[in-house]
């Protein structure tokens, strides 16, 4: 027990609350003010930042179900982080909000003049409806919150208690939100994204969402990880071998992706039908030609560069620039899939500066959450029973 | 094993992966660089103890992957779109896309097959099979439940009663010296090992025989070669006539075939016009195939100077008012049909040969009644070709 002692809380600083609300405030306003200058561009934006924002808090509380799950030690000193940046969760209901008010300019299938004239829409009517629309994102958010709470709540008892039974408790909870996990992310992907072009069909595009999700997580944990290690708000007793870790994991996502997403296009590309692919060729012309690839070189062939050597995965300078990079990509990854459905954009594409207004507020507002939640909690699992083999974790 | 007394290094065994780390640690401390550490599975933080440097293996690898890639992707770009050009599914000759599963699996088989190849041969020595601390009690324990360290002699730091006594500091369980072992010369010729080899060869070779020659036609592997199928050029009892082989069904056209519809007529009653197009080639073709089939009667220039002599009677002259008059239907009609002596050039000529010397014929007709003004332009025109 004298590993955990070794741990002394300290607050984060007062500046990354400042960061925080600075980046959350000035990103509503650039986002208020492009709602004035182009409407329809400031729906999708906002879409874009709410799909950013669920693929990360989400993946983060699938990554502390699966250390529960797997029995991983090796996480259990940085699973706080996880949790951390999970605890947006519960705000992502009110988040959702505008959305469904604005649901008539962002998908196609809600115009019913157009469904009536439609014999794909018809036929898929049962389905893409707005009430069934409403019933399942409000069911997908109960889901997410219900697990949440139930996991989060017990991980932070146990700070106080160090109850041993109630990791015991979380491994059950965990094992039953994978599969939750797994169908409600599929089903959120369907909805949110691929229905924005209703006549297309991807089976694999769930898993396309679940790679990039997973792989935006990493980044995020990655990257809070090493700043926190830096500065010294973690554990005294973690070494590089727990960065080599996450270094791992997140090449192994990195390939995943590139494999789920060259997979979707193979497919697609070798059958040729023209009800699969004028998804991609409306990627295909214009200026997204230079986005599409663009995607392929920042989201797979860089960091896959940059994370192959086993020192690049244990270097904190490496990984640090690499998170960065890679959530800017699962940005962009995000932007390819949704922007392209906007009927102004659908041959060829500009983009201005407000475009990052809502993502700039989407992480103002991840770093604010990060923040408040870490002022009452520990910043590493003091309770846990793995806690000091997870310490003692070497390569 | 039988051992010399010529030293190979001290070795100390441990009780728990913890001590071993420790000793690991102290041993890498005090400066020795010959040594290794021996455990029955991985421990982890080893690598730092012993301050090992990365493995070379991963160049290994790289190399290998990359080459892979590289002859995956160059292969096929040679046999799909250089050597054999084929167009499948409507793709391009060069599909990236559907090279990539394969480039993919060829750059992980060469990886990791040299990555072990590499190990075996680089890391391991493979071919040298005698290590020192094999056939040792030391090297029984620790491939069972102990952690054992071990120094070589060759170590420029080499002290024995140092290293004894740093291992006693360490708390080690037993303390053993290892010898080489006698040097003893490989007899891989020896008679025993050849009568066996040749043994092995004469039982292989005569179970091959007897399994193809004999096995191969008794029951049950027969059964294959008693089918209820008719053979090439045999009777069949199913169908009336007799014959086991069909002919095709009446008005079949042979593929790549296209069949005269004034055959056998003696006019055409609408001629056909020449489907190729005039060019260096067909005409070339047609003079190379009227050379050969026809010029032996007609002459070299449709004069009907035949080369035959008095043996074969003479055809009337190819430049004939009533010749030049043909349409090329005309023509090409009786190259197909013959007419009075002439006999049918069917099957000697293809469609298309049969129209290039419809072309040849209508040149050299051109040639023998060329006006004044047609020799003028031909000449002006071939002395600023030769400027």
């Amino acid at each position: 027990m004298q590993n955990n002692n070794s741990y002394i809380k300290k607050d984060l600083p007062l500046d990354l609350r400042n960061l925080g609300f600075t980046l959350f405030v000035g990103g509503i306003i650039l986002g208020v003010i492009t709602f004035f200058l182009d409407e329809t561009r400031a729906i999708f934006n906002y879409l874009l930042s709410f799909v950013f924002i669920v693929s990360i808090v989400v993946g983060c509380l699938f990554l502390v179900a699966l250390e529960y799950v797997a029995g991983a030690d090796w996480s259990t000193p940085i699973r706080r982080v996880s949790e951390f940046i999970s605890s947006f969760i519960p705000l992502l209901v009110i988040i959702v909000i505008p959305l469904l008010f604005t649901m008539h300019d962002l998908f196609h299938w809600t115009h019913e003049e157009a469904v009536e004239s439609d014999k794909i829409l018809q036929g898929k009517s049962p389905y893409l409806n707005t009430e069934f629309f409403i019933i399942r994102t409000v069911l997908f958010l109960v889901i997410w919150n219900l697990f949440y709470f139930l996991i989060i709540r017990n991980s932070r008892k146990q700070d106080k208690t160090g109850d041993q039974s109630l990791t015991k408790k979380n491994i059950i909870y965990s094992a039953i939100f994978i599969p939750m996990f797994a169908i409600t992310i599929t089903f959120f992907s369907i909805d949110w994204m691929m229905s924005l072009e209703p006549h297309w069909f991807s089976t694999i595009f769930g898993v396309y969402f679940f790679a990039g999700s997973v792989v935006g997580a990493l980044a995020a944990v990655t990257l809070a990880t090493v700043l926190l290690k830096e500065k010294g708000y973690l554990h005294p007793k973690m070494v590089d071998d727990h960065y080599y870790s996450l270094g791992a994991l997140l090449f192994a996502f990195i390939n995943f992706w590139g494999y789920i997403a060259f997979s979707q296009y193979l497919l697609i590309w070798y059958a040729n039908l023209p009800e699969e692919t004028f998804w991609f060729l409306a990627r295909w012309e214009g200026g997204w030609i230079f986005m599409s690839i663009f995607l392929i070189i920042i989201h797979f062939v860089v960091p896959y560069s940059l994370l192959l050597s086993q020192q690049a995965k244990m270097n904190p300078k490496r990984l640090k620039f690499v998170s960065v990079w890679i959530l800017f990509a699962h940005l962009i990854d995000l932007y390819w899939l949704i922007m392209p459905q906007m009927h102004s954009e659908k041959s060829g594409y500009f983009y201005t500066i407000l475009e990052f207004a809502f993502p700039i507020a989407a992480i103002g507002g991840l770093i604010l959450v990060f923040f408040f939640n870490s002022k009452k909690q520990n910043l590493v699992p003091v309770g846990d029973p793995k806690l000091d083999r997870g310490l003692n974790f070497r390569l | 094993m039988n051992r010399s007394d010529k030293k190979y290094g001290i070795a100390a065994l441990f009780n728990s992966p913890d001590d071993i780390i420790q000793a690991a640690k102290k041993v890498t401390e005090e400066g020795y660089t010959k040594y290794d550490v021996h455990t029955p599975y991985p421990v982890h933080g080893m690598d730092k103890a012993m301050s090992l440097k990365p493995s070379k293996l991963g160049f290994i690898t790289l190399v290998f992957g990359l080459a892979g890639a590289a002859i995956a992707l160059l292969f096929m770009f040679w046999a799909m779109s250089i050597y054999y050009p084929m167009i499948i599914g409507g793709k391009p000759f060069f599909a990236l896309p559907a090279f990539i599963p394969v480039t993919f699996e060829v750059t992980v088989l060469l990886a990791t097959l040299s990555t072990v190849i590499g190990m075996i041969t680089f890391f391991f020595k493979y071919p040298d099979q005698k290590h020192p601390l094999h056939d040792t009690e030391y090297m029984k324990k620790v491939s069972v439940d102990k952690f054992g360290v071990c120094i070589e002699v060759d170590d420029p730091l080499f002290n024995e009663e140092k290293i004894t006594e740093l291992f006693k500091g360490l708390n080690s369980e037993s303390i053993q010296t290892i010898f080489h072992p006698v040097e003893e010369k490989q007899t891989v010729l020896e008679p025993k090992f050849l009568g066996f080899l040749a043994a092995v060869a004469i039982v292989v070779s005569f179970g091959t025989y007897v399994a193809l020659n004999k096995i191969l036609y008794t029951v049950p592997f027969n059964w294959m070669m008693e089918q209820p199928r008719v053979d090439v050029q045999s009777k069949s009892e199913f169908f009336t006539d007799g014959f086991g082989m069909r002919t095709p069904v009446e008005g079949s056209v042979a593929r790549g075939f296209i069949p005269y519809e004034y055959k056998g007529m003696n006019e055409p009653t609408v001629p056909l016009s020449n489907p190729l197009k005039p060019t260096k080639e067909v005409f070339e073709l047609g003079k190379k195939k009227y050379l050969s089939f026809c010029s032996p009667c007609h002459g070299n220039y449709g004069d009907g100077d035949s080369r035959l002599g008095e043996n074969f009677p003479k055809p009337p002259s190819l430049h004939s008012a009533k010749a030049r008059e043909w349409k090329d239907g005309n023509l090409y009609h009786i190259i197909v049909n013959g007419q009075n002596v002439m006999p049918s050039y069917e099957t000697q000529l293809t469609r298309d040969e049969r129209w290039a010397i419809v072309y040849h014929i209508r040149a050299l007709q051109k040639a023998k009644n060329a006006t004044e003004q047609e020799i003028q332009l031909v000449k002006k025109e071939s002395v600023e070709n030769a400027k």
